[in-house]
Protein backbone atom coordinates (compact mmCIF):
# COMPACT_ATOMS: atom_id res chain seq x y z
CA UNK A 1 0.00 0.00 0.00
CA UNK A 2 1.30 3.22 -1.08
CA UNK A 3 1.74 5.30 1.99
CA UNK A 4 -0.67 8.13 2.78
CA UNK A 5 0.52 11.85 1.57
CA UNK A 6 1.78 14.01 4.34
CA UNK A 7 1.25 17.55 4.40
CA UNK A 8 4.83 18.24 5.41
CA UNK A 9 7.27 16.73 3.41
CA UNK A 10 10.63 16.70 5.49
CA UNK A 11 14.48 17.06 4.84
CA UNK A 12 16.95 16.32 6.96
CA UNK A 13 18.55 20.09 6.81
CA UNK A 14 20.16 22.06 9.41
CA UNK A 15 17.64 24.50 8.68
CA UNK A 16 14.08 24.42 7.47
CA UNK A 17 12.89 25.31 4.15
CA UNK A 18 9.61 26.81 4.32
CA UNK A 19 8.08 27.40 1.35
CA UNK A 20 4.37 29.70 1.72
CA UNK A 21 4.03 28.09 5.16
CA UNK A 22 4.58 24.22 4.52
CA UNK A 23 7.76 23.08 5.81
CA UNK A 24 9.77 20.68 3.19
CA UNK A 25 11.41 18.74 6.46
CA UNK A 26 11.53 14.98 5.78
CA UNK A 27 12.33 14.06 9.82
CA UNK A 28 8.98 13.89 11.46
CA UNK A 29 9.48 13.13 15.31
CA UNK A 30 7.41 10.00 14.65
CA UNK A 31 9.97 8.67 12.07
CA UNK A 32 13.57 6.97 13.19
CA UNK A 33 16.67 8.08 11.06
CA UNK A 34 17.71 4.37 10.08
CA UNK A 35 17.51 5.09 6.17
CA UNK A 36 19.36 8.14 6.71
CA UNK A 37 22.61 6.08 8.75
CA UNK A 38 21.52 3.22 5.78
CA UNK A 39 22.25 6.02 3.15
CA UNK A 40 25.67 7.15 4.94
CA UNK A 41 26.99 3.73 5.73
CA UNK A 42 26.82 2.71 1.87
CA UNK A 43 29.08 6.46 1.32
CA UNK A 44 31.24 5.36 4.35
CA UNK A 45 31.42 1.22 3.62
CA UNK A 46 32.44 2.52 0.08
CA UNK A 47 35.03 4.56 0.39
CA UNK A 48 36.66 1.84 2.87
CA UNK A 49 35.93 -1.09 0.62
CA UNK A 50 37.30 0.63 -2.04
CA UNK A 51 40.55 0.13 -0.91
CA UNK A 52 40.00 -3.38 1.22
CA UNK A 53 38.61 -5.03 -2.26
CA UNK A 54 41.42 -3.48 -4.39
CA UNK A 55 44.04 -4.82 -2.01
CA UNK A 56 42.54 -7.75 -2.05
CA UNK A 57 42.46 -8.36 -5.86
CA UNK A 58 45.65 -7.15 -6.33
CA UNK A 59 47.18 -9.66 -3.95
CA UNK A 60 45.06 -12.60 -4.86
CA UNK A 61 44.93 -12.34 -8.69
CA UNK A 62 48.01 -10.36 -9.19
CA UNK A 63 51.03 -10.33 -7.46
CA UNK A 64 51.66 -14.08 -7.27
CA UNK A 65 53.45 -15.78 -10.06
CA UNK A 66 50.23 -17.69 -11.70
CA UNK A 67 48.04 -15.12 -10.67
CA UNK A 68 44.14 -16.18 -10.20
CA UNK A 69 45.57 -20.17 -10.88
CA UNK A 70 48.19 -19.84 -7.66
CA UNK A 71 45.32 -19.59 -5.55
CA UNK A 72 45.51 -23.44 -3.45
CA UNK A 73 44.97 -24.25 0.01
CA UNK A 74 48.99 -23.67 0.83
CA UNK A 75 48.31 -19.89 -0.16
CA UNK A 76 45.13 -19.11 1.71
CA UNK A 77 46.95 -20.62 4.53
CA UNK A 78 50.08 -18.48 4.21
CA UNK A 79 47.45 -15.85 4.25
CA UNK A 80 45.55 -16.37 7.06
CA UNK A 81 48.75 -17.11 9.33
CA UNK A 82 48.97 -13.35 9.11
CA UNK A 83 46.80 -11.61 11.87
CA UNK A 84 47.19 -8.83 9.35
CA UNK A 85 45.32 -10.57 6.42
CA UNK A 86 42.66 -12.03 9.43
CA UNK A 87 41.52 -8.54 10.43
CA UNK A 88 41.58 -7.43 6.67
CA UNK A 89 39.38 -10.07 5.57
CA UNK A 90 37.23 -10.00 8.29
CA UNK A 91 36.54 -6.04 7.40
CA UNK A 92 36.38 -7.49 3.75
CA UNK A 93 33.34 -9.71 4.66
CA UNK A 94 31.54 -7.73 7.05
CA UNK A 95 31.47 -4.64 5.46
CA UNK A 96 30.65 -6.09 1.68
CA UNK A 97 28.20 -8.19 3.35
CA UNK A 98 26.58 -5.06 5.18
CA UNK A 99 27.12 -2.78 1.81
CA UNK A 100 25.43 -5.41 -0.25
CA UNK A 101 22.75 -6.51 2.12
CA UNK A 102 21.65 -3.03 2.25
CA UNK A 103 21.97 -2.50 -1.53
CA UNK A 104 19.40 -5.57 -2.19
CA UNK A 105 17.04 -4.41 0.64
CA UNK A 106 16.81 -1.03 -1.49
CA UNK A 107 16.06 -2.68 -4.48
CA UNK A 108 13.78 -5.41 -3.17
CA UNK A 109 11.63 -2.27 -1.45
CA UNK A 110 11.83 -0.51 -5.10
CA UNK A 111 11.06 -3.39 -7.15
CA UNK A 112 8.59 -5.67 -5.01
CA UNK A 113 5.10 -3.99 -5.02
CA UNK A 114 3.25 -6.56 -2.70
CA UNK A 115 3.64 -6.26 1.07
CA UNK A 116 3.91 -10.16 1.37
CA UNK A 117 6.54 -10.49 -1.40
CA UNK A 118 8.70 -7.81 0.12
CA UNK A 119 8.73 -8.77 3.56
CA UNK A 120 9.18 -12.48 2.99
CA UNK A 121 12.17 -11.38 0.16
CA UNK A 122 13.92 -9.41 2.90
CA UNK A 123 13.21 -12.41 5.27
CA UNK A 124 15.39 -14.74 2.78
CA UNK A 125 17.75 -11.63 2.50
CA UNK A 126 18.51 -11.07 5.53
CA UNK A 127 18.60 -14.96 6.90
CA UNK A 128 21.10 -15.69 4.04
CA UNK A 129 23.45 -12.46 4.62
CA UNK A 130 23.63 -13.57 8.42
CA UNK A 131 24.47 -16.98 7.56
CA UNK A 132 27.25 -16.18 5.27
CA UNK A 133 28.50 -13.31 7.74
CA UNK A 134 28.47 -16.02 10.89
CA UNK A 135 30.08 -18.86 8.46
CA UNK A 136 32.74 -16.40 7.02
CA UNK A 137 33.46 -15.28 10.64
CA UNK A 138 33.62 -18.97 12.00
CA UNK A 139 36.04 -19.83 9.47
CA UNK A 140 38.68 -17.21 9.60
CA UNK A 141 38.89 -17.46 13.18
CA UNK A 142 39.01 -21.59 13.59
CA UNK A 143 41.32 -21.63 10.37
CA UNK A 144 43.65 -24.08 10.59
CA UNK A 145 46.85 -23.42 8.64
CA UNK A 146 48.56 -27.06 9.09
CA UNK A 147 45.88 -29.48 9.63
CA UNK A 148 47.12 -32.57 11.56
CA UNK A 149 47.47 -35.28 9.04
CA UNK A 150 47.37 -33.62 5.85
CA UNK A 151 49.52 -33.81 2.87
CA UNK A 152 52.42 -31.74 3.84
CA UNK A 153 52.50 -31.16 -0.19
CA UNK A 154 49.04 -29.18 -0.01
CA UNK A 155 50.09 -27.18 3.02
CA UNK A 156 52.02 -23.51 3.28
CA UNK A 157 55.14 -24.03 3.44
CA UNK A 158 55.96 -22.80 7.17
CA UNK A 159 53.28 -26.14 8.41
CA UNK A 160 56.86 -28.44 6.97
CA UNK A 161 59.59 -26.05 8.47
CA UNK A 162 61.70 -27.82 11.26
CA UNK B 1 10.15 5.34 -26.70
CA UNK B 2 9.23 8.30 -29.25
CA UNK B 3 11.82 8.97 -31.38
CA UNK B 4 11.04 12.78 -30.84
CA UNK B 5 12.05 11.96 -27.24
CA UNK B 6 15.18 13.35 -26.19
CA UNK B 7 14.85 11.86 -22.20
CA UNK B 8 15.04 14.66 -19.58
CA UNK B 9 17.78 15.71 -17.02
CA UNK B 10 17.81 12.56 -15.57
CA UNK B 11 15.99 9.49 -18.02
CA UNK B 12 17.90 8.25 -21.26
CA UNK B 13 21.13 9.92 -19.79
CA UNK B 14 24.16 8.30 -19.68
CA UNK B 15 25.30 9.91 -16.29
CA UNK B 16 21.94 10.34 -15.28
CA UNK B 17 19.56 7.17 -15.64
CA UNK B 18 22.02 4.35 -17.48
CA UNK B 19 25.13 4.69 -14.81
CA UNK B 20 22.72 4.10 -12.13
CA UNK B 21 21.17 1.22 -13.94
CA UNK B 22 24.94 -0.40 -14.56
CA UNK B 23 25.64 0.46 -10.44
CA UNK B 24 22.35 -1.49 -9.73
CA UNK B 25 23.21 -4.57 -12.07
CA UNK B 26 27.02 -4.54 -10.82
CA UNK B 27 25.80 -4.57 -7.33
CA UNK B 28 23.47 -7.25 -7.80
CA UNK B 29 26.36 -9.60 -9.57
CA UNK B 30 28.81 -8.83 -7.13
CA UNK B 31 26.51 -9.30 -4.13
CA UNK B 32 25.53 -12.89 -5.66
CA UNK B 33 29.42 -13.52 -6.20
CA UNK B 34 30.21 -12.53 -3.31
CA UNK B 35 27.53 -15.39 -1.34
CA UNK B 36 29.59 -18.04 -3.08
CA UNK B 37 32.96 -16.73 -2.84
CA UNK B 38 32.26 -17.00 0.99
CA UNK B 39 30.92 -20.52 0.75
CA UNK B 40 33.64 -22.04 -1.23
CA UNK B 41 36.67 -19.84 1.19
CA UNK B 42 34.77 -21.77 3.93
CA UNK B 43 35.88 -25.24 2.35
CA UNK B 44 39.18 -24.61 3.57
CA UNK B 45 37.50 -25.70 7.14
CA UNK B 46 36.93 -28.97 5.37
CA UNK B 47 39.77 -29.99 4.09
CA UNK B 48 42.45 -28.90 1.41
CA UNK B 49 41.83 -31.33 -0.70
CA UNK B 50 38.14 -30.57 -1.11
CA UNK B 51 39.48 -26.50 -1.27
CA UNK B 52 41.64 -27.31 -3.78
CA UNK B 53 38.93 -29.64 -5.86
CA UNK B 54 36.85 -26.37 -5.82
CA UNK B 55 39.53 -24.28 -6.65
CA UNK B 56 40.81 -26.41 -9.98
CA UNK B 57 37.43 -26.57 -11.39
CA UNK B 58 37.45 -22.43 -11.47
CA UNK B 59 40.78 -22.73 -13.45
CA UNK B 60 39.97 -22.63 -16.74
CA UNK B 61 39.36 -20.20 -19.67
CA UNK B 62 35.54 -19.41 -18.63
CA UNK B 63 35.94 -18.99 -15.56
CA UNK B 64 38.80 -16.84 -16.32
CA UNK B 65 36.85 -14.52 -18.47
CA UNK B 66 34.10 -14.45 -15.78
CA UNK B 67 36.59 -13.04 -13.17
CA UNK B 68 37.66 -10.90 -15.76
CA UNK B 69 33.89 -10.02 -15.87
CA UNK B 70 33.81 -9.23 -12.22
CA UNK B 71 36.61 -6.87 -11.78
CA UNK B 72 35.24 -4.99 -14.70
CA UNK B 73 31.88 -4.46 -13.00
CA UNK B 74 33.69 -4.48 -9.26
CA UNK B 75 36.04 -1.58 -10.13
CA UNK B 76 33.09 0.27 -12.14
CA UNK B 77 30.66 0.35 -9.04
CA UNK B 78 33.79 1.32 -7.23
CA UNK B 79 34.45 4.40 -9.67
CA UNK B 80 30.61 5.19 -9.93
CA UNK B 81 30.52 5.00 -6.09
CA UNK B 82 32.97 7.92 -5.80
CA UNK B 83 31.11 10.15 -8.40
CA UNK B 84 27.91 9.05 -6.13
CA UNK B 85 29.58 10.56 -3.07
CA UNK B 86 31.12 13.17 -4.62
CA UNK B 87 28.03 14.32 -6.44
CA UNK B 88 26.19 13.80 -2.23
CA UNK B 89 29.10 15.83 -0.50
CA UNK B 90 30.94 17.86 -2.76
CA UNK B 91 29.46 21.45 -3.40
CA UNK B 92 30.34 21.23 -6.67
CA UNK B 93 29.15 17.92 -7.04
CA UNK B 94 26.24 18.18 -8.96
CA UNK B 95 27.41 20.50 -11.59
CA UNK B 96 30.38 18.13 -12.73
CA UNK B 97 28.86 15.37 -12.61
CA UNK B 98 28.56 14.24 -16.52
CA UNK B 99 32.24 15.58 -16.38
CA UNK B 100 32.63 13.24 -13.21
CA UNK B 101 31.41 10.00 -14.86
CA UNK B 102 33.53 10.39 -17.71
CA UNK B 103 36.45 10.64 -15.21
CA UNK B 104 35.09 7.32 -13.49
CA UNK B 105 35.14 5.72 -16.75
CA UNK B 106 38.34 6.97 -17.73
CA UNK B 107 39.89 5.65 -14.46
CA UNK B 108 38.16 2.43 -15.28
CA UNK B 109 40.12 2.35 -18.90
CA UNK B 110 43.39 2.82 -16.92
CA UNK B 111 43.00 0.54 -14.43
CA UNK B 112 41.35 -2.49 -16.62
CA UNK B 113 43.60 -2.46 -19.20
CA UNK B 114 47.01 -3.55 -17.41
CA UNK B 115 44.69 -5.98 -15.45
CA UNK B 116 43.54 -7.95 -18.17
CA UNK B 117 46.53 -8.22 -19.78
CA UNK B 118 47.94 -9.64 -16.61
CA UNK B 119 44.86 -11.74 -15.52
CA UNK B 120 44.38 -13.04 -19.59
CA UNK B 121 47.79 -13.92 -19.88
CA UNK B 122 47.52 -15.56 -16.67
CA UNK B 123 44.38 -17.28 -17.76
CA UNK B 124 45.29 -18.27 -21.18
CA UNK B 125 49.10 -18.44 -21.12
CA UNK B 126 50.67 -21.79 -19.40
Amino acid sequence: MSTPLKARISVPRSKDLEVNGVKYNRSSSRRNNFEMFAWLFMRLSGVVLLVLVFVHLYVNLLVEEGGVHAIDFGFVGGKWANPFWQVWDLLLLWLAMLHGTNGLRVIIDDYAEKDRTRFWLKVFLFVTSAFVILLGTLVIFTFEPCPVGADPALLASFCTAA
Amino acid sequence: MAKTSKGTLYRGQAHGQWSWVAHRITGVAIFFFLLVHVLDTALVRVSPEAYNAVMETYKNPIMGLGEAGLVAAIVYHAFNGLRIILVDFWKQGTRYQKQLLWGALALWLVVMIPFLIRHLSNVFGG
